[in-house]
């Protein structure tokens, strides 16, 4: 049994689909944070669910990357019950979407989520009698608790069983005569075996459907054809075909709106409204932004800077002891001391920031902050040619760049889609961050650090505009929807940042440790050399140590193995021993900006193509020698 | 009289009469709600020529000042 969770963005899809996959979807409080689909197979009551998580779409009309995602999914033909979850208290927008789900001809329940935050608004949903109107079963669910929710697959279950079907609500007469006299008139190419119901098909047609359109070209039934009928709605409406249709369902929507729902009081006092007030306030929004990253910022160094001194002490200690057991210059040391330090980078180095950060991230995603920073970023997005959407990408790409090249799908254009993924690809990662914060945050001065992230945004910016200016794409502006903050449940945000570290626990924690022995073994076999005297044009033209080559080549596969290779590299994990202050600003300069790690790199050639992948890497690098390189000058001039 | 989005002040409703531009714009705030005959709240206006942020339906949108120029309304309080 196959079921699809469909519905707009940002309504629950993927807290609904956690509940029964485990923590699997990643959840947030913005619009478009499911981007791919999740599958998972599970058991309920007995029986075997594939359960996919679409990403959300507000219509069946896909107009980005991620609604395209959904739709294909849902015209696929093989879905068995679909749940349409709504955001209740938004239940008008939403219960369009519903009328285009029901047009599939699919066993569909329909679940009202959030039905609390309905009920604050004032909204009182009558479920009875809007099941009637539907023909489905309709169930309240306030996903974050979990209310509802055995409800909601009890009756998924029986209406597999039962394969009932809603119904299709009917458009005004005239309408319907166009459709049904298209739907004969197509007739003649109708292949039995399509996965969507010719009514589906015939009201995708009318309303100009570039897909389906498409579709028809490829069969003897022209376009003049259709456009007849289409033009029949226009001259009788006075607007586009798919304006009358659209309108159509929006006004079929208000109307199952006021029949099943009553306003019984006005919306509560909502302190949320005062708290955007200032949230988005002209001049003290701005203030606010500013004053949340850096609070972020020494939250982050705060916490990071007081674990990490007391464990590189112990963990050079060990190292101490361990020379002192192998003997020096011994093969078994070298390999214990590179593991221990591969150890050491990850406990002592990686998880004191990553952790803070992760959190801190998780819950300014799951507040709903996000959108906020998009409308007040859009005006200055502008400047460089991209709209306030784009910076949803970035902030994430302060996680980890590959869902930030991923979250491109939520922008309308390829031209976009193609300048957004290289940028957010320079915008600093937790591991950079890692670097950052423990190289020269640590060893330099936290301003310092301060000053290579303000650096970095000038530098994406300036970087934005050169790039819009070579691909110039008209700027259609900013529609995004701004949800409601909510206080999500602690334990929900906990699973999301657990859900990231383990990524680093599992996938880079060994990686780390497997380079540092690897390096380890290089040196002592004194192959490390011929990599250090390949890479020697670049660390010589930098100013860096002849020993520093190797670590940037092993940079590549994960950010954090630049550092932690670093220690390895130059003997000692006293950085300041053996490189001076300036020499560490251009080393955390240049890993800062050069070339996207594999991970990225493979993603980057999924949404982008091998080209742009390619073009990524060569502008990353000359923007990172560059830079490194005028780091050096100015501290030569300088000191 | 009728006017564009972006001339309605901070706090005030507004009725949708038209959308002007193709398919593509028109699409995209249909799925937000917004139809001729929708009653827009103005929420506020974003700084130095940002954003509008409107309510329509109980949700609240941004709009970008270009798209605003595009609707077509009529000031109703």
């Amino acid at each position: 049994m196959k079921i699809a969770m469909a519905g707009q963005p940002n309504c629950g899809k993927s807290t609904i689909f956690n509940s029964i996959a485990g923590y699997k979807a990643i959840t947030s409080n913005f619009p478009g944070t499911t981007v791919k689909y999740t599958e998972t197979r599970t058991h309920i009551f007995g029986y075997t669910c594939q359960c996919i998580d679409l990403p959300g779409t507000y219509s069946l009309t896909a107009g980005d990357a991620a609604e395209r995602e959904a739709r294909r999914h849902l015209l696929s033909g093989e879905v068995d019950v679909i749940i349409n979850v709504v955001d209740a208290s938004l239940l008008i927008r939403s219960l369009e979407l519903t009328l285009q789900l029901l047009e599939l001809e699919v066993p569909m329940v329909l679940c009202l989520n959030m039905i609390d935050e309905a009920q604050r608004k004032g909204i009182q949903i009558d479920v009875q009698k809007l099941s009637g109107l539907l023909g489905i079963p309709v169930i309240p669910t306030i996903a974050t608790t979990g209310k509802g929710l055995k409800e909601l697959f009890i009756e998924v279950l029986s209406l597999y069983e039962e394969k009932k079907k809603g119904k299709t609500l009917k458009f005004s007469k005239d309408i319907e005569e166009t459709i049904k006299e298209l739907e004969s008139d197509l007739k003649s190419v109708w292949k039995e075996d399509n996965k969507v119901p010719l009514r589906f098909f015939s009201i995708k047609l009318l309303e100009n459907d570039e897909l389906f359109v498409n579709e028809i070209r490829h069969t003897p039934y022209s376009f003049d054809r259709l456009r007849l009928f289409q033009e029949r709605l226009e001259q009788a409406h006075g607007v586009a075909s798919d304006e009358v249709i659209s309108s159509e369902r929006h006004a079929l929507a208000m109307n199952l709106f006021e029949h099943a729902s009553t306003v019984i009081h006005p919306p509560k006092k909502d302190i949320r409204i005062a708290i955007d007030h200032w949230v988005m306030h002209k001049f003290f929004g701005y203030l606010i932004l500013a004053a949340v990253f850096y609070g972020f910022f020494n939250f982050i160094f705060g916490i990071g800077g007081y674990i990490e001194k007391p464990l590189i002490g112990i963990f050079d200690q060990w190292i101490k002891t361990l020379e002192g057991y192998l003997g020096e210059g011994s093969l078994s040391f070298f390999l214990s001391k590179g593991v221990l330090q591969g150890i050491t980078g990850g406990i002592a180095i990686v998880l004191p920031y990553l952790v803070p950060f992760l959190i801190g991230l998780s819950i300014l995603e799951d507040i709903g902050y996000l959108p906020r920073v998009a409308f007040l970023m859009d005006v200055f997005m502008h400047r460089i040619g991209l709209h306030g959407k784009s910076i949803i990408p970035f902030i994430l790409g302060y996680g980890c760049s590959v869902p930030a090249v991923m979250a491109t799908r939520i922008l309308e254009f390829p031209q976009h889609r193609f300048i957004v993924s290289i940028l957010t690809t320079m915008i600093p990662c937790a591991a950079r961050i890692t670097i950052i914060f423990a190289l020269v945050a640590f060893l330099i001065s936290p301003n310092a650090a301060l000053v290579i992230f303000a650096l970095n945004l000038l530098v994406v910016a300036v970087s934005g505009k050169i790039l819009t200016t070579l691909y110039p794409q008209a700027n259609l502006g900013l529609i995004l929807e701004i949800p409601a903050y909510q206080l999500p449940p602690l334990r929900n945000t906990l699973r999301k940042s657990w859900y990231r570290i383990q990524e680093f626990i599992v996938i880079a924690w060994p990686i780390l440790i497997v380079g540092s022995a690897l390096l380890a073994l290089m040196e002592y076999g004194g192959i490390e050399r011929y990599i250090n005297w390949f890479t020697s044009p670049l660390t010589h033209l930098l100013g860096l140590p002849f020993s520093v080559g190797t670590t940037l080549i092993f940079g590549l596969l994960r950010k954090e193995l630049s550092m932690i290779m670093l220690t390895q590299a130059l003997g000692t994990s006293q950085v300041l021993t053996v490189m001076t202050k300036a020499q560490v600003m251009v080393f955390t300069v240049f890993v800062t900006f050069y070339i996207p790690c594999l991970a990225t790199i493979a993603a980057l050639c999924k949404e982008i193509g091998k080209k742009g992948a390619l073009l990524t890497i060569l502008f990353t690098l000359s923007v990172a020698i560059i830079l490194a390189f005028a780091t050096r000058v100015f501290f030569g001039i300088i000191l | 009289m009728p006017t564009t989005l972006d001339h309605i002040n901070e706090n005030r409703k507004a009725q949708v009469i038209d959308i002007q531009g193709g398919q593509g714009i028109r699409q995209r705030l249909s799925q937000m709600g917004i139809h001729p005959g929708d009653t827009i709240t103005i929420l506020r206006y974003g700084a130095l020529r940002g954003p509008i942020l409107i309510e329509i339906h109980g949700s609240q949108v941004a709009l970008g000042r270009g798209i605003a120029s595009r609707i077509t309304v009529e000031e109703t309080e």
